[in-house]
């Protein structure tokens, strides 16, 4: 074997063990990579009692249609968040971002407690579609809408 | 091949003929690109005029990827071929896919803020691109922290193949994990999800972008041979 060849397997070797190694962490990591957890997976957690009573979580999904509400002391946002199987009512007194809305897919962040999530931020998600206005209307108006 | 290009003279001879092309093309796709981008394509249905912000920031994202695997391969090629000129192309673009890698992540959270409410977030895609940032930089300290050039050169360029797996990570950490950034738009299984009409200013960006880096790569690798040969040159002098 020639030095180059020999050079050539041991760089070859080294990032397979490299990259292998990189798999394992990042599938050991999964559970803390994870930006949000659905509502399901929260509920599931609440009820396997595996929620710390006071543990910041960040719930991800769309704002169910129909569910956006002020509470009666007229700042408090309160909206259901769902994964189309299960929702979860968050609470969240503050400015909501430009995009939320109906049927947006929306992260919220903050507390579990009494089946209620009190949020302290909420990020509005977007999906990776891009099209004129015209478009989208367009789409609409023929059937062919697919929403997030 | 690799030992075609691997001639320094004849490198730089190749060099000082393409680096007028590329520098036309550069100018000429990011001056219409620019022009489409801000002014001929339409708003978008979601984000609305917020959406320019795409055509320069997700051109910048592909460089910062595209520049580490380039500087990756031209490692490679210094470590088993021990080439003079891949040692000076990966010492050339190290600097220049920072720049990008500064650029996404600037451009990207100017974005976020408007949009996702934001300015930055720890998720896998932000992160993973952060750490790209710090390759970067790591690969340029540990390439001068050696007094023997060449010492430096061959632990940088181990660096630079260890972190290429950071590359992959970037590209599918939004389908991998859930994240706030969305998944891909252009390069996907089932075609792009950009209305032609904003793919079009898209792409010339990213046309203007690559010829843009292989313009500055050009420049850089000159200069850099160059310097090579007034440092021998004079160190010639100096036992004479």
């Amino acid at each position: 074997m020639k030095n180059r060849q020999k050079r050539f397997s041991f760089i070859g070797l080294g990032f397979l063990l490299i990259a292998g190694a990189a798999a394992l962490v990042l599938s050991a990591f999964e559970d803390n990579i994870v930006f949000f957890h659905s509502p399901t997976e929260i509920v599931n957690k609440f009820r396997a009692q595996k929620l710390k009573p006071a543990q910041r979580l960040r719930v991800g999904g769309l704002v169910e249609k129909g569910s956006v509400t002020k509470v009666s002391d007229g700042a408090t946002n309160r909206f259901k968040v769902t994964d189309l199987n299960n929702s979860i009512i968050v609470e969240f007194r503050g400015i909501l971002p430009d995009l939320f809305r109906e049927g947006q897919g929306i992260v919220a962040e903050g507390f579990y407690q009494n089946n209620i999530f009190n949020a302290t931020d909420v990020l509005a998600k977007h999906d990776e579609t891009y099209m004129p206005p015209e478009v989208a209307e367009a789409l609409k108006k023929s059937g062919q809408w697919k929403p997030q | 091949m690799i030992n075609y290009f691997a001639n320094p003279t004849r490198f730089l001879k190749i060099a000082k003929g393409l680096q007028p092309i590329v520098a036309l093309i550069a100018v000429g796709s990011i001056l219409t690109g620019l022009y489409y981008s801000l002014i001929q394509s339409p708003p978008d249905y979601q984000q609305s005029e917020t959406v320019r912000m795409m055509y320069v920031h997700v051109p910048a994202a592909w460089m910062a990827m595209f520049c580490y695997v380039a500087l990756a391969g031209f490692s490679s090629v210094l470590l088993i071929w021990r080439h003079i000129v891949a040692d000076i192309l990966a010492k050339s673009t190290a600097p220049i896919g920072a720049c990008f890698t500064f650029l996404a992540l600037a451009t990207g959270s100017l974005w976020g803020k408007p949009m996702w409410g934001t300015w930055w977030v720890w998720d896998a895609r932000l992160t993973s691109v952060l750490i790209l940032f710090l390759l970067y930089l790591g690969y340029m300290v540990l390439y001068n922290a050696f007094d023997d050039r060449s010492r430096g050169a061959r632990a940088a360029a181990i660096l630079s193949i260890v972190g290429v797996i950071n590359v992959p990570i970037i590209k599918f950490s939004v389908d991998w994990w859930n994240t706030l950034h969305q998944p891909a738009s252009v390069i996907k299984m089932d075609g792009p999800a950009i209305h032609s009409s904003m793919l079009t200013p898209l792409i010339l960006m990213a046309v203007g972008y690559t010829s843009l880096f292989i313009w500055i790569l050009l420049i850089r690798a000159r200069a850099e041979l160059n310097l090579q040969k007034v440092h021998a040159l004079k160190i010639r002098l100096a036992k004479v």
